[in-house]
């Protein structure tokens, strides 16, 4: 039974991280992207939620590279690349994070071990 | 034994976190992006005092350094750094090139009229499009180009008297 | 004037009783006698007393807009209505601390008369090693954080309070969640008098209950207000943004739900006593790191309050003072427990579904901390700085959300201790039939969602129906539990179909212009000036027609305060069962134009709503024990 659960949180978690992909209209896509945006000056807002000088700027910047044909990959790339790991939401998973993304599910599957064995092993 | 070592093995993981939240304390929060030599891409603006659009590849020529001051009217920090500004516009192998930043062209004039124009050219960025593809995110910055348009120095925010210095440094 | 000095006394008066009481309350535990020295009571009820007293010295000074006070000179202004001046007594950092005294002091003197029936040792040593905390905190205060500081010349006008901060859910929000935070300080301390004292059994489990119930209620309550407001007053319609100050009252509801879990299998047995301890230990030191990110200027956020590296230096000594206490205190006296443990769990039975429950929460858990913590490490050793933001939290919680609802729609059908199979009930499958084709007509109708989201669906909605049928069950036993279960399945049904089904429009308009979509259409109508108590409004008439030509009419405003100097957006909701539309308007290039966003968010209701269900179960679960009684 646990064997299974576990083997459902391994499929789930694959199929997870596959994109799907659905048609979205460029707005849309401005948003999307726009809530993935740290807004620069603000305390902790993306530039979705932000009316700074800022912030409408830089969704105006978005809507103009999308218009060129940008795809979405490239412009969090882009804007990356001028202002750092810091301006998006989501982490990359290189070297650096590695630990981030790895660490919950680890403990996780340690968690488990600890159960197993407490559930499974005599002790006297 | 197991327990002893789970014990110690704790108190070393806590103590490594107490270190590193302590020296997080005091790291400063201001964030500058690094711009690793990257060369200024070509933009087209009109000019402050002429409605033709030029590209910026005109511009940038003829100099040794180039530097890019992201100015307004409206923004109190940039008044202040202006003398700086007027003074490095006497330095011969720098060229001062001048982004004013959503602003009201009627009242750019004026500051400029008022306070005097250290540019030798001054683009206007009325949306602030042009300012973050140059990678800044606010006003007053200050980027320092070598001849080839490369960045070599960002000041974010006011010049002040330890960064203009820095600057001038950088400039001989 | 009078209102700062006796704020300020009362204060020193209260620390000088926190500490006189130490050395009685050690006379009294090596005394023989089991009854506790009446002096403790009247000492314990002094301190609080006084904190009260400081407490409404420091009310009376905003009430009196007294800007003698530095406090209430950096925090309020003459023109405040008198609701948010009393309010902005605790909404601000030298305040709000007076509000930790002020719960610290009280819990502990309600637990001394209320755990009569209690050993003398263990009730002495609790208040012990509350004392140690509240002597802490009065420190804190009196050293870093003063409330009663003097300003001279006086002032004549304040700096006053930021407008976002005038809502009514956000000035009972830091009472409502302190109670929560502060009220598991008598968690740790008593679960560490517990551990001194050999006293973890189902005896103690039973009677601190109470004690992690009400904590736990209050804190579900003051998170919950705490999005209210974020949802009504921040203007994007978001109620939950994983910021750092979010998560950081998030990590103590997870610790504290795993808790209550932990002590329902305590009270009944005496089983997974160190995890218990281990539990009631790190909920308070999660409130207490919360407060230390929070006010120590390490993090970013929109909830910050004033960073001082001086503050932030005493809580992180504090703070990890009290770790490494607990740490010590645990490994000397948790020695042999081991005997207890060898019960062996029936593979199926409560305790290994308990053991479960915590297993997922435990890594909800250390997602939101890794997620929010990991920066901070990051940028000390490599300076490099990142931002772990929604995505990072989504992605990791999401699909694990998955078998822990299976997990939790199978559970109930688990009996008391001593189980046999689960018998595979036809009805349970066929509800489960019965929410694949609701999923399936969901996507079919609305469009596919991202695949993680497809799975879940189905899921979430045969928790929910399990949890109803539970309830509609002839059987009443587990009242409470049927409740919070239910409102924890609503919740995050409507949170679910709240992100499907939402749409938003963003459109500059202006006056006069409409915009159409697919929905139907947007009429900027007209515009007009009004003048509120302290500031200016300009409120926009806008008109709403969907597609079968119903139309609502939605006012957002513009409120242009002179104190401090700030613009708010303020959003027009209506809300109805089925939806909350969402109006905000901001203002582009000098109100020559207006940023409109529209969004209709669906089921916003419920999700108030459920998450009340989920509060009210652990008040239903605490109204029994106390009846028993």
């Amino acid at each position: 039974m646990k064997l299974l659960k576990l083997l459902l949180i391994i499929i789930i978690f694959i199929i997870n991280f596959t994109k799907v992909n659905s048609v979205e209209n460029n707005d849309d896509l401005v948003n999307k992207i726009s809530k993935n945006i740290r807004c620069l000056i603000c305390q902790g807002q993306s530039i979705y939620d932000s009316q700074s000088d800022f912030s409408i700027s830089m969704r105006l910047l978005i809507r103009q590279k999308l218009a060129e044909g940008k795809s979405e990959k490239e412009i969090y790339g882009f804007l990356k690349d001028k202002y750092g790991q810091w301006i998006s939401y989501e982490p990359e998973f290189n070297k650096k994070t590695i630990i981030l993304w790895i660490l919950p599910i680890l403990l996780f599957i340690i968690g488990g071990a600890i159960i197993l064995n407490k559930l499974f092993v005599k002790k006297y | 034994m197991k327990n002893k070592i789970l014990f110690i093995a704790l108190l070393l993981f806590i103590s490594f976190c107490l270190v590193v939240f302590f020296k997080s304390l005091n790291n400063s929060n201001v964030y500058i992006p690094d711009t690793p030599n990257k060369t200024v891409k070509e933009f087209k603006s009109k000019s402050l005092f002429s409605e033709d659009e030029i590209s910026s590849e005109k511009i940038l020529v003829n100099s040794d350094y180039y530097i890019l001051n992201i100015w307004s009217s409206w923004c109190g920090p940039c008044r202040r750094e202006h003398p700086k500004l007027m003074e490095l516009s006497q330095n011969p192998s720098v060229k001062l090139i001048g982004i004013n930043y959503r602003d009201n062209p009627k009242n750019a004039k004026n500051f400029i009229k008022k306070f005097g124009n250290p540019f030798s050219f001054i683009f206007v960025d009325t949306n602030g499009v042009i300012s973050i593809e140059l990678g800044a995110y606010g006003v007053p910055e200050t980027i320092v180009l070598n001849k080839d348009k490369k960045i070599i120095k960002k000041f974010v925010g006011y010049l002040d008297d330890k960064s203009f210095k820095e600057l001038n440094f950088i400039l001989k | 004037m009078i209102a700062n000095q006796i704020g300020y006394y009362s204060l020193t008066l209260g620390l000088i009783f926190s500490i006189t009481i130490i050395p009685i309350l050690v006379k009294n535990y090596n005394q023989h006698t089991q009854i506790i020295d009446k002096r403790i009571f009247s000492i314990s009820f002094f301190q609080f007393f006084f904190v009260l007293v400081s407490f409404f010295g420091l009310v009376i000074s905003f009430i009196n807009s007294d800007f003698s006070n530095e406090t209430v000179y950096n925090n309020s202004h003459t023109t405040k209505p008198i609701f948010y001046k009393i309010s902005g007594t605790w909404g601000n950092h030298e305040g709000s601390l007076l509000l930790w005294l002020l719960v610290l002091t009280f819990f502990i003197f309600l637990f001394l008369i209320k755990s009569k029936e209690q050993p003398k040792k263990y009730r002495i040593l609790t208040v012990i090693f509350q004392q140690i905390i509240i002597i802490g905190f009065f420190l804190f205060v009196l050293i870093t954080s003063n409330p009663f500081n003097y300003l001279f010349p006086i002032p004549k006008e304040g700096l006053g309070l930021n407008p976002i901060l005038q809502d009514p859910a956000l000035a009972i929000h830091p009472p409502i969640l302190y109670l929560g935070f502060v009220g598991s300080s008598i968690i740790f301390s008593s679960s560490l008098a517990a551990i001194v004292h050999r006293y973890i059994s189902k005896n103690w489990a039973y009677h601190i209950k109470s004690w992690i119930l009400i904590s736990w209620f209050f804190l579900t309550i003051g998170i919950l207000l705490g999005s209210i407001w974020a949802y009504y007053e921040l203007g994007w319609g978001g109620f939950w943004f994983w910021d750092p100050v979010e998560n950081v009252s998030l990590m103590p509801w997870l610790s504290l739900t795993a808790l209550l879990h932990c002590i329902l299998v305590l009270q009944k047995k005496t089983a997974l006593t160190s995890w218990t301890i281990i539990l009631s230990i790190s909920t308070f030191i999660l409130s207490v790191s919360g407060t230390f990110l929070v006010r120590s200027g390490i993090l970013n956020s929109v909830h910050t309050f004033a960073n001082d590296p001086e503050r932030g230096l005493f809580i992180l000594f504090f703070l990890f003072f009290l770790i490494f206490l607990s740490l010590i205190i645990f490994s000397i006296f948790n020695k042999n427990k081991s005997n207890n443990e060898f019960i062996k769990f029936n593979l199926i039975s409560k305790e290994t579904s308990i053991l479960i429950n915590n297993w997922f929460i435990m890594y909800f858990l250390s997602v939101v901390i890794i997620g929010t913590l990991y920066p901070i490490f990051l940028e000390v050793l490599t300076n490099e700085k990142i931002s772990v933001g929604p995505p990072f939290y989504i992605k990791l919680i999401l699909p694990f959300l998955i078998p822990f609802l299976i997990f939790m729609s199978i559970v109930p059908y688990l009996k008391w201790v001593k189980s046999e199979f689960i018998k595979v009930n036809v009805e349970l499958i066929l509800l489960f039939v019965l929410c694949l084709i609701i999923s399936f007509l969901i996507f079919k109708y609305f469009g596919f969602e991202s695949l993680i989201i497809s799975i879940l669906t189905p899921f979430t909605f045969y928790l929910f129906l399990t949890t109803i049928k539970d309830f509609l069950s002839k059987n009443q036993k587990n009242f409470a539990q049927k409740i919070s279960h239910f409102g924890f399945s609503f919740l995050i049904l409507s949170i679910l179909l709240n992100s499907i089904f939402s749409s938003e429009v963003i459109v500059n308009l202006k006056e006069g212009e409409k915009f159409s979509f697919k929905g139907g259409t947007i009429i900027f109508n007209s515009l007009e000036e009004n003048n509120g108590k302290n500031y200016k409004s300009i409120i926009g008439n806008f008109e709403i027609n969907d597609n079968k030509n119903y139309s609502i009419k939605l006012k957002p405003e513009l409120r242009i305060y002179n104190q401090p100097s700030i613009i708010t957006s303020e959003a027009d909701i209506k809300t109805s069962l089925f939806n909350d539309k969402f109006l905000v308007m901001n203002s582009v290039k000098n109100r020559e134009y207006f940023n409109v966003r529209y969004q209709v968010k669906s089921f916003m209701i419920w999700i108030w709503i459920s998450a009340l269900i989920l509060a009210i179960g652990g008040l239903f679960s605490l109204k029994k024990k106390l009846y028993e009684k």
